[in-house]
């Protein structure tokens, strides 16, 4: 790239601003959204919790607590994470700080009409995609202006190769875009009600061509620019493999966007739809796993750490757990294993062990070593890390674990027939019988929501103590760059 | 090869084996590409030599055989799945299998397995077959089945969804009239009557209903609603209220109330009307299972 240094190179920072907004946003968030998530929770296990309101029916809420997390805490921390990271490795600052502003008021906006229309029975009825139209072009917009800020700066950068990190970020803003713009396409009927551009099953298909590949790039590739930043940061090692991420990356974004239709297997979906649905998502263990080896090996010569560093840890068992959902993923979308697993608890599981597991823990172990250098400050507690990364490995588990025996046991409970042909359960039956996990599950909940609050009182104090080192946000001249 | 096409044209059929073929082929060519190099024995892994942000580097260690090995099985298994089984545009693989003709031919097995076990019942008289525990409790496996998702595991009935263990019976309750609604359904039909008699007239009729039942009611305005009544609800209702299961219109006499029985609710009822739809299940279920169903929910409303 052609060096376009200036006298002022040197003395240059970047923009810390909004990747601290952000950071401290997606902490804040976090906590909202888990914590609808542990009361819808609780809600399924004793359902007068709902009071008979309206705005606090598992109905309402649920799209809130999903929306919650994934866009306002996994979004928040997507946006801090790829600011930073854009940054650091191009080697320049933000082609606008006005644009980038934008984007922090513009998402947080999108946010909070969110927590406003969702409980008020506002939906589209798309899943993950509840938001009505006017919300949907918000968003949209600024989506776009995202896209700028991060592309004009990759475009502006002082380092000629673009890091890897910077590729899966890239990808997951680009895809993002579309998939919202074409799945959200709707004729307003009014301010708050419109239908889908789509109809029937094409309108179905549509929905989960967005919706896994809400999972496939905004839960995963975005999470993966992360993962290749701050792991080889923290474990102070250099990346695996270059070759590897290159296959990887290119396998797993060809290969994602066809795995859609493993939600609509046996539905009014053509087959052949289905079929390659099911093929793809198969083939996709193989992307995916390049990128669990890739980070984990990172740590190759380097072991001994995850003994004394908990935020290594945290990134560690977070794409351990990617590793193994992303096994999950693909035996579930075999359709005779579909079969069973479709409609059950082990679809919610399945989704929380990448949500908690992968996604959540990536970010706080990411946020643990972002949040000290935003700010100039060493962390107030590493045992406090140390008790968050427990009470969240624990409550994942117990996540986990109970919604796979809740959610084979009404796969098993459904099909089962008695000798005269007719079902030996019926559904009341097998509602009841899942009491005893939709307890335990809320109990994981409530474990991991602790975790969090642990981690939120962590952070106000580091960000609160005085001030002890410089914050390194200079920009570093051209000679280390090349 | 592209017979019952599901296409407008064959132009979408290709869209989707291009990308589809091509993209496997991809994958494959590059793992070979990039997988071939291995690791010498003692040989050192280099970094790439690019540094990012002071420390950032990358090795660049051979792909693990292991995760080929697999990338390549899967990629494989692929090619064999949609060799076999319809996913290249309307090609139908060489299984010719297809969802529907599976969902038949369970439906099939199924009915020639289970299917005799309800047809040895299907002439015997349903007064016959209460007396039949065998009989009976088959009838209690399909409702449970098939019935309990609108009235209710106990047959108890919810709003909107009639109680079957009473003696209340909207379209009647003799052996033959449960088969007739079982097996074609029914369409229960009331009509709204807020922009015919206004509110006021809605209260009114209420208060009557209400006293038909001889539930607390407001004398004179009930004694207005009696002549609203007189005019527009009679016809279905009755002159007595007692309703017509001709029409499955409800007896108003009873104090059972189908939608609730709050002054409010058959304010809404009366303004708003009702639209009752018990499914039919004669296709569905074919006649011997509807005769066996029938047994049972005759046998509840006698089980007193």
């Amino acid at each position: 790239m052609a060096e376009t240094a200036t006298s002022t190179v040197g003395t240059d920072t970047y923009n810390y601003k909004v990747v601290r907004q952000f950071a401290i946003m997606a902490i804040i968030w976090g906590i909202v959204g888990m914590t609808v998530g542990v009361y819808i929770a609780a809600e399924l296990a004793w359902p007068w919790l709902n009071f008979d309101i309206p705005y606090l029916t598992f109905s309402r809420l649920r799209p809130l607590h999903t929306n919650a997390v994934i866009f306002a805490f996994g979004g928040s921390a997507l946006f801090a994470t790829s600011y930073y990271v854009v940054q650091r490795t191009c080697h320049v600052r933000l082609i606008s700080d006005k644009l980038a502003a934008f984007t922090f008021w513009g998402w947080q906006l999108v946010i909070v009409l969110a927590a406003i229309t969702l409980p008020q029975g506002f939906t589209s009825t798309k899943e993950y995609a509840e938001l009505e139209w006017p919300i949907d072009l918000l968003m949209a917009v600024v989506w776009i202006a995202y896209a700028i800020v991060f592309f004009g700066t990759i475009a502006k950068r002082r380092v000629s190769h673009i890091y890897v990190a910077n590729w899966f970020y890239g990808a997951f803003i680009i895809t993002i875009a579309i998939l919202h713009i074409f799945n959200s396409l709707a004729i307003p009927v009014s301010m708050w009600k419109s239908y889908s551009a789509y109809a029937g099953v094409q309108d179905a298909m549509v929905q989960w061509w967005y919706g896994h590949n809400a999972v496939g790039f905004f839960l995963t590739a975005g999470f993966l620019g992360m993962m290749y930043y701050f792991v080889p940061k923290q474990a102070q090692r250099p990346v695996y493999s270059y070759r590897l991420s290159i296959v990887h990356f290119w396998a797993l974004i060809f290969t994602y966007i066809w795995a859609g239709p493993h939600h609509l297997h046996y539905t009014a979906l053509p087959d052949w739809t289905q079929s390659l649905g099911m093929v793809m998502s198969l083939i996709l263990l193989a992307p995916s796993w390049g990128g669990m080896i890739n980070g984990i090996m990172t740590l190759s010569g380097a072991w001994e750490k995850l003994r004394s560093d908990p935020i290594l840890r945290f990134m560690i068992v977070a794409i351990s757990f990617y590793g193994m959902s992303t096994f999950e993923g693909p035996m579930m979308a075999i359709k005779t294993v579909n079969a069973l697993s479709h409609y059950t608890d082990w679809t919610i599981g399945h989704v929380h062990s990448g949500a908690l597991g992968w996604v959540a823990m990536i970010t706080m172990g990411s946020l643990y070593y972002l949040i000290p250098r935003l700010f100039g400050r060493e962390l107030y507690s590493i045992k406090l890390v140390e008790v968050h990364f427990w009470t969240a490995t624990i409550g994942v588990v117990l996540y986990i674990t109970a919604m796979w025996v809740s959610g084979i046991m009404q796969g098993l409970m459904w099909r089962a027939v008695n000798p005269d042909g007719t079902l030996t359960y019926s559904f009341v039956e097998s509602v009841q019988a899942m009491h005893p996990y939709y307890v335990t599950r809320w109990l994981g909940g409530v474990l991991f929501l602790a975790g969090m609050l642990i981690m939120a009182y962590n952070i106000l104090k580091t960000v609160t103590s005085p001030q002890v080192a410089e914050i390194n946000d200079t920009i570093p001249a051209p000679a280390l760059a090349h | 090869m592209f017979e019952e096409t599901l296409f407008t044209s064959q132009f979408w059929e290709w869209f989707i084996i291009i990308p589809t073929v091509g993209g496997i082929l991809a994958c494959f060519g590059l793992i070979y590409w990039l997988g071939s190099d291995t690791q010498k024995p003692g040989e050192q892994v280099e970094t790439m030599g690019h540094v990012w942000d002071e420390t950032l580097e990358e090795y660049n260690n051979p792909l693990p055989r292991w995760w080929l090995n697999m990338f390549y099985i899967t990629l494989i298994f692929g090619i064999i799945y949609l060799i076999r089984y319809p996913g290249l545009g309307s090609y139908a693989g060489t299984l010719e299998w297809t969802e529907l003709e599976e969902y038949k031919y369970e439906m099939w097995a199924a009915n020639t397995r289970y299917g005799p076990l309800y047809e040895k019942y299907k002439n015997e008289p349903i007064t016959a077959l209460i007396e039949n525990d065998t009989a009976t409790n088959l009838g209690h496996s399909l409702y449970m089945t098939y019935c309990t998702t609108c009235h209710g595991s106990d047959a108890g009935g919810v709003p909107g969804f009639p109680n079957l263990r009473d003696e209340d019976w909207l379209y009647g309750g003799n052996p033959a009239a449960i088969e007739t609604t079982i097996k074609n359904g029914r369409n229960g039909n009331m009509p709204a009557w807020q922009a015919v008699i206004g509110d006021d007239g809605v209260k009114q009729v209420t208060q009557y209903v209400l006293s038909l039942s001889g539930r607390d009611h407001n004398q004179a305005t009930a004694a207005q609603g009696q002549k609203t009544y007189a005019t527009m609800c009679i016809a279905c209702h009755g002159p007595t209220g007692k309703g017509n299961q001709m029409l499955g219109a409800p007896n108003l006499t009873d104090n059972i109330w189908l939608y609730g029985g709050s002054p409010k609710t058959i304010e809404t009822t009366i303004a708003n009307g009702r639209q009752g739809k018990m499914p039919a299940h004669g296709d569905f279920l074919g006649e011997a299972k509807v005769h066996l169903l029938a047994t049972y929910i005759y046998s509840l409303s006698l089980d007193k």
